[in-house]
């Protein structure tokens, strides 16, 4: 890990970056801000832990648990809610049993993501794998769109 | 023939993509290129991916242009690509039956584009086609030909104002930051989720409308700003600004006028109150995204305490419109104090969603009806939501209004970034406004604490209501929490909060009595508040109702009128959506 971190600050201090870029980098890299990572960097660049935790806190991007092997975001933005945004988040949970406060599968496969509005409101509602845009989708397409990147394994729970 | 040419455009905007844009163009290139049309009918061919053009309903869409005769398709799927070259492009015969109808024709037939002209026409990918309809033409004409205050002056004439927040004029705003003796200065573009369009159909424009305002403010940098996770816009721009680099446009001594100038890009993540500028600046800089105390404004003190400039990509867009074809005839388009044409985002229930671009005073039913084609499934118009979240809830008694800052800020709501929502009958106001308080509440960022517990209460409040727990008193103290909040917050976020709520409730008070004191929910949305029951003399007893529900809650023998225990229903709707002949009772 001291190795990664090491080329992390290497290029923070050459690209003169902020707090923010920072954290993007260590969350590129690893999929998520570890904490030991934090406490690291706010050793090596003498900013206090609280200042790095403040910006990771607030910033819903940010995340301090690894991340699953595939991202499925899902629109709740205004357009998207009235054309059934909250079913296909419901239905998402569901298909994936994520339960209450948890977003990533215990297997690891699906972490899932809220965006407020990514833009795309006509072709509502919307949902994103990975870095692939959704649309006109439905809590039918969306569960066979999360059964396509489970690959062949039976889970159990579809 | 010397000039006979095909050409093939697919459009590959955010929703073209979603909708297999990529696949259609790659079947395109195959039978094109590699089975050689060219040569067997003697055209050179063409293919171009183009931005969005609007009209996302029927992606993918795909122009073909014969010898300048164009036919447009729409819907396009990979399995129709074949069909189109054989009979087309080799045959010549238009597919009739699969190109665009009326609705198209009508769609686009009632806007005026501007900044969106380009989008759906030229290669978003190369600055060439940007260059060949006059691109940079305008940086260089300010650049070298005029002094920064002819530009700005020019800027002011035009009357634009901000395309993103309250409508600042745009000339103002850059006097005052030219007028301030520090430096250095900053420019900064801010890149929002509707500007995404702008950004994937024409992003040079973009690039070249910063660059003007640099020049006039006398800024050394600029800044993109954009959401890292806006995937498509970050590579169309970073494209661009590579290829402004390689020609010169932005870099050292600009045009040999001795004017350097650097773009960069400064990506931020999803909050909604990055949208508001001093919280922005803060987010530039690396920090919680709260917003700052004004005075002193960002045109003063802005960016690491310097003076800044803060517009959004529309704005930006404009820019090169108004110094190539003069303040003039910019300003002879929208209305008295609204100049030019603002982008909308035409969503909801209305059968054309889409991106649309029209002049400032335009009426919201020319909108709607017009362009937007009506209601899906012809039901009824019930609200129409501008603004974003914190804009405010129009009803259809007003309709006929036009659309320009101040006739939307007099009913209560914003222009904003140019979010539109329609509503129809289906749709419960309490629950829309509930549903953008929701979001508001998120996204408050906690510094002031009207807007932090303000939106909190509220929520709280419209909640309860939305559950059938709702008393006379709650509607008072929502009004006066709203009091509160709009003169009170730091920033406009929270200012502008209850405007869902307060418009809403001012055009539909009927419908938030009756889930306080009637325990009803009108529109049937509010799980709380509606029953459902079968209609004895329309039931057939056909089954489909009891197959459907998940709680086993029906019941019902052959030929018998089903029945609903409504101590078991849970309230999904299956049975409503399930039954064929309307037998089921939803209130």
């Amino acid at each position: 890990m001291e190795k990664v971190l090491n080329k992390i600050l290497d290029e923070h201090l050459r690209e003169k970056g902020n707090l923010i870029s920072l954290l993007q980098r260590i969350q590129e890299t690893y999929g998520h801000v570890p904490e030991e990572s934090v406490f690291w960097f706010a050793d090596r660049l003498d900013i206090p832990a609280s200042r790095f935790f403040g910006v990771i806190t607030f910033y819903p991007k940010f995340r301090t648990r690894p991340i699953g092997k595939n991202t499925l975001t899902v629109c709740c933005g205004a357009a998207c809610h009235i054309k059934g945004g909250d079913k296909i988040l419901e239905t998402v949970r569901e298909v994936l049993a994520l339960p209450e406060g948890e977003d990533t599968t215990t297997d690891m496969k699906f972490t899932v993501q809220q965006a407020t509005c990514i833009g795309a409101c006509s072709i509502a509602p919307v949902v994103i794998m990975n870095k692939e845009v959704h649309g006109g989708t439905d809590p039918v397409k969306v569960t066979k769109l999360i059964k396509g990147y489970e690959g062949e394994e039976f889970l159990g729970y579809l | 023939m010397e000039n006979s040419s095909i050409e093939i455009k697919v459009c590959l905007g955010t929703s073209g993509r979603a909708s297999g844009g990529e696949d259609v163009l790659n079947l395109f290139r195959q039978f094109v290129f590699e089975r050689g049309i060219e040569a067997q009918v003697g055209k050179k061919c063409e293919l171009t991916k183009v931005g969005c053009r609007g009209f996302c309903s029927k992606d993918v869409l795909v122009d073909v242009i014969i010898d300048s005769a164009k036919t447009t398709y729409q819907s396009v799927t990979p399995t129709m690509v074949e069909r189109i070259v054989l009979d087309h492009i080799m045959g010549g015969n238009p597919i009739a039956e699969w190109t665009t109808r009326e609705d198209y024709a009508a769609f686009h037939a009632k806007q005026h584009k501007i900044v969106l002209g380009p989008c759906g026409e030229i290669d978003p990918e190369s600055i060439d086609d940007y260059l060949a309809m006059n691109g940079y033409r305008a940086a260089r004409k300010a650049i070298t030909k005029m002094m920064p205050d002819r530009v700005i002056d020019e800027v002011a004439k035009s009357g634009l104002r901000g395309r993103g927040g309250s409508g600042f004029l745009t000339g103002e705003k850059w006097r005052t930051c030219s007028a301030q003796p520090r430096s250095p200065k900053y420019i900064v573009c801010n890149v929002g989720e509707v500007n995404r369009p702008l950004a994937e159909g024409n992003p040079h424009a973009i690039v070249e409308g910063l660059l003007i305002g640099g020049y006039a403010i006398g800024a050394t940098t600029g800044f993109l700003y954009i959401r890292e996770r806006y995937h498509g816009s970050v590579e169309r721009l970073r494209n661009a600004l590579a290829q402004a680099r390689e020609r010169q446009f932005i870099g050292k001594n600009i045009f040999g006028s001795g004017f350097d100038f650097e773009i960069e890009f400064s990506f931020g993540t999803e909050a909604f109150i990055c949208g508001e500028e001093t919280a922005l600046m803060e987010s530039i800089e690396g920090k919680r995204a709260m917003p700052r105390l004004r005075p002193p404004f960002p045109a003063i003190a802005g960016l690491w305490g310097m003076p800044t400039v803060i517009n959004n990509a529309e704005t930006f867009s404009n820019i090169p419109i108004i110094i190539g074809k003069g303040a003039a005839w910019y300003s002879s388009i929208g209305t008295e104090e609204s100049k030019g044409t603002k982008v909308f985002t035409l969503s909801g229930k209305v059968k054309n969603n889409g991106l649309v671009e029209i002049p400032m005073g335009m009426s919201l039913r020319d909108i709607v009806y017009g362009i937007g084609g009506g209601i899906e499934g012809n039901k009824a118009l019930k609200a129409v939501q501008v603004g974003g979240p914190s804009g405010g809830i129009i009803p259809p008694s007003m309709i006929d209004m036009g659309l320009d800052y101040e006739s939307l800020r007099k009913v209560g709501s914003i222009v904003g970034s140019g979010g539109m929502v329609v509503f129809d009958e289906d749709d419960c106001m309490v629950s829309v406004a509930k549903f953008y308080m929701e979001f508001l509440q998120r996204e408050s960022c906690g510094k002031c604490t009207p807007c932090r517990i303000g939106t909190k209460r509220m929520l709280e409040l419209l909640t309860k209501i939305t559950n059938g727990k709702g008393e006379d008193n709650d509607l008072k103290i929502l009004e006066r929490l709203s009091g509160v909040m709009a003169t009170t917050s730091i920033c406009g976020l929270g200012r502008t909060a209850p405007n869902p709520f307060l418009t809403s409730f001012n055009h539909f008070r009927d419908e938030y009595l009756a889930h306080i004191r009637d325990k009803k929910c009108p529109a049937g949305v509010c799980t709380a508040l509606i029953t459902f029951t079968v209609i004895e003399d329309k039931c057939k007893a056909c089954g489909l109702c009891r197959r459907a529900c998940p709680a086993d809650a029906i019941t019902g023998a052959p030929k018998k009128p089903h029945v609903i225990d409504t101590a078991r229903c849970v309230k999904c709707g299956a049975c409503y959506k399930a039954c064929k002949f309307k037998a089921i009772k939803k209130q």
